[in-house]
């Protein structure tokens, strides 16, 4: 689903009179998606797991949302947290409105009302702020997103201060028979949505106006010379994107009934650009595959280190020097040997390197947690324990052990990379097995 | 008549202040057409390397040093880092100042936690220089407004009269053909990025004791740095210095003028709502000065960028 590449398999759907309207080809993946979606609640059906597999689908439509415009319309946002969390509060209050009946307004079209309001909020920042792409267009959503982040703790009224607006979703009125208290219920109304939204950025992508705003990204002048206001074409992706945040937003509402200044600050807008660009900014999946990565590493890695963070940002800092077109990236690379059918030249390879790579990388992370400990550990309590093993931390013994692995496994990656750059240039050439 | 005077004193070492980082992330903007978004983490580890410093061989060789350090760290990420980077376009790069921002945050708390340093100003300069009508004026932000005076003005000499100095300007405007003149170019860019960022260091080190030393000093400051050489126009030095004494002014008369909206809004011949708790407006009655200081930086820069987006001395827009 590379975007770029894409082009080629256009004219073939577009055949007169023969082709159907939708191809059973492209709806395969969507059929596909929809059923795992639905079917995920029966593999994992405990309470902290539908909360993570909700948290990670608001996080992909966001994620989605704001690829469209630093992947699709080439525009960096630091501010874009704003959409979603503006769109967020609305809709706390519609739900607050709902609970006092002044509105009659069923839970499932609540996202709607949130999106809309992202559309309007989008319009107004974007009549000003799409005008010029590249730095300016970056520093004016930092600056607004501060602004507004700041605001929040001014503004009582609407972002109800230091302490947010919080809700509850279940006065409204059933619906079918479902008042949505349960997580399930709510787990089934997010993944409606998420394939909704994901279905209508899709097509976006697909529209004229899709189309152009790639062109824009990748040559604002020439696209003007064709006739078209880079700056229009801009401002209606922005609207777009700041329309499908809102609906995350609204997500965001029912599924958590609170939203605080942390939904609109810089650390929300900067994690964002951390996930999108991780899981890789030219593809349309690139979004999705880096929310649930990180969703997975936020809430599994952080239940056995303190130092997440600090993996996070590492691994964010050599994805941007070594593997800029992401995970998804990474994945795309393999399409080519596949199709040649010699993607059975890299498994020995692969399995060669993945136990020294593995080792290298638990050694590391070993390295680092002695030294975090040795720093930071109160008096007297010098032992740890790591991959089940307890030890004292202050000890030399056991980091200089774990030094000694990680060059250990270093020199063999080393050693054994040349085979693996010698399979990969065998793979990539030729054209039948 | 007092108090102006002392807010004037104030908004001059926050406004020095904070060129000492502006000045050296307009040169790196000039220099590689990006924005440097880790510039404000060089600062903070120049506090936090200044704090190490002083606790083993005091506050004097700490000033000298940490900023050195600071220097070739941030050469050594310029060289092994940016470069890399700068290959795939404009738009990675500034996202890996961005991830490199994050990362130098975790790197301070991996080995200094995150609570607050102690780090002291030292007790040589620990008394009041003069005072005015009652308000003591510490001897420490006089040295603070030296010292980035001093830089300033060495800064200025080596770049306009010294013929290092016309080789890096002329790097900065045609970098082909200073190559071509048999200079070593990416030398010079790691060079001036080892400088801007040392520039940043010693602002930490002097900042520490004074602003706290602490995980968030980075954040803290990092967005006021950006906007400022924003509405100064990016690229001009004179104008990072203008905006940056511009908003050093605006946020310490706005902390220290209790000026209240509701009394604004009387003048005009408006009438309090009684009852506060149930009006729409409460928020809009309530408002004072000192609550919209902080936002007054943003809401300058996002009128600027709408209506001159090349800054107030820019020459260019980007």
């Amino acid at each position: 689903m590379k975007h770029d590449t894409e082009n080629s398999t256009v004219p073939s759907a577009a055949q007169p009179g023969r082709a159907p309207l939708i191809a059973m080809r492209s709806a395969l993946p969507w059929i596909i998606a929809a059923v795992a979606l639905a079917l995920m609640p029966v593999v994992f059906a405990s309470g902290s797991a539908l909360t993570i597999m909700n948290q990670m689908a608001i996080t992909i439509i966001f994620a989605l949302a704001y690829n469209m415009l630093l992947g699709q319309a080439g525009m960096l946002s630091f501010g874009h947290a704003v959409y979603m969390g503006l769109g967020g509060f609305f809709c706390m209050h519609l739900l607050n409105q709902v609970e006092y009946n002044e509105l009659y307004l069923p839970l499932p079209l609540l996202p709607l009302f949130g999106g809309l309001f992202g559309l309007i909020f989008a319009f107004v920042i974007g009549s000003f702020s799409t005008r010029r792409a590249g730095t300016v267009f970056a520093m004016i959503s930092l600056g607004v997103g501060e602004l507004i982040a700041a605001c929040s703790i001014i503004i009582v009224v609407f972002f109800g201060g230091e302490e947010g607006v919080s809700g509850d979703r279940t006065m409204g009125p059933t619906v079918f028979g479902f008042d949505f208290a349960s997580q399930l219920e709510v787990y089934y109304l997010t993944v409606i949505w998420l394939l909704l939204a994901a279905l209508g950025m899709y097509l976006f992508s697909r529209t004229p106006i899709g189309r152009i705003a790639n062109a824009v990204r990748d040559n604002e002048e020439r696209a003007e010379f064709l006739g078209y206001s880079q700056r229009n074409v801009r401002w209606i992706s922005f609207c777009a994107s700041g329309f499908f945040c809102g609906i995350a937003g609204a997500l965001f509402a029912i599924n958590f009934e609170i939203l605080t200044e942390e939904n609109l600050n810089l650390a929300t807008s900067g994690s964002i650009l951390l996930i999108t660009f991780l899981g890789g900014v030219g593809f349309f999946l690139g979004p999705v595959i880096g929310a649930v990565v990180f969703t997975l590493l936020q809430t599994v890695l952080s239940l056995y280190t303190e130092l997440w963070q600090l993996y996070l940002g590492i691994l964010f800092v050599l994805t941007v020097m070594f593997f800029p077109s992401g995970l998804a990236g990474l994945l795309a690379m393999h399409v080519r040997p596949w199709k040649i059918g010699k993607l059975g030249l890299l498994a020995r390879p692969y399995v060669q390197i993945a136990g020294p790579g593995l080792i290298f990388v638990l050694a590391s992370a070993a390295v680092l947690e002695i030294l975090f400990h040795a720093r930071h550990a109160s008096i007297g309590a010098e032992q740890m324990s790591l991959y089940g093993i307890s030890f004292n931390s202050h000890a030399v013994a056991p980091l200089a052990f774990a030094l000694i692995v990680a060059a250990a496994s270093l020199f063999i990656i080393a050693r054994l990379a040349p085979a693996l750059l010698e399979a990969w240039g065998d793979a990539n050439h030729g054209d039948s097995p | 008549m007092s108090l102006f005077i002392v807010n004037i004193l104030d908004g001059f070492v926050t406004g020095l202040l904070l060129f000492m980082l502006c000045s050296g992330l307009t040169l790196i903007f000039s220099m590689m057409g990006v924005l440097n978004f880790a510039h404000a983490s060089f600062y903070m580890l120049g506090a936090y390397f200044g704090y190490q410093i002083s606790t083993i061989v005091g506050f004097w060789p700490g000033l000298l040093l940490a900023p050195i350090l600071v220097g070739v760290i941030g050469a050594a990420i310029e060289r092994y880092g940016l470069r890399r980077v700068h290959k795939f376009g404009h738009v990675p790069e500034l996202i890996f100042t961005f991830g490199l921002a994050l990362l130098i945050e975790e790197v301070v708390q991996f080995f200094w936690g995150k609570s607050q340093m102690a780090f002291e100003a030292p007790d040589v300069l620990n008394f009041s220089a003069f005072s005015i009508a009652g308000n003591a004026f510490p001897a420490y932000k006089v040295f603070m407004i030296f010292v980035a005076m001093g830089v300033f003005l060495v800064l200025l000499y080596i770049l306009t009269k010294t013929r290092v100095g016309m080789i890096i300007q002329a790097a900065l405007s045609y970098p082909e053909t200073v190559q071509n003149l048999g200079h070593n170019v990416p030398l010079i860019f790691m060079g001036v990025f080892g400088v801007g960022t040392a520039m940043a260091g010693i602002a930490g080190v002097m900042a520490g004791p004074v602003l706290g030393t602490f995980p968030g000093m980075a954040v803290v400051l990092g967005s006021i740095v950006f906007v400022t050489i924003v509405i100064g126009g990016l690229g001009s030095l004179w104008g990072a210095l203008f905006a940056s004494l511009l908003i050093g002014w605006l946020q310490t008369f706005a902390a220290s003028y209790n000026v209240k909206m509701a009394d604004i809004l009387m003048a005009f011949g408006l009438n309090q709502p009684v009852d506060m708790t149930t009006s729409m407006l409460r928020d809009l009655w309530s408002l004072t000065l000192p609550q919209i200081g902080p936002i007054l930086p943003y809401l300058l820069m996002v009128f600027v960028l709408a209506f001159r987006p090349q800054g107030l001395f820019g020459k260019r827009e980007t």
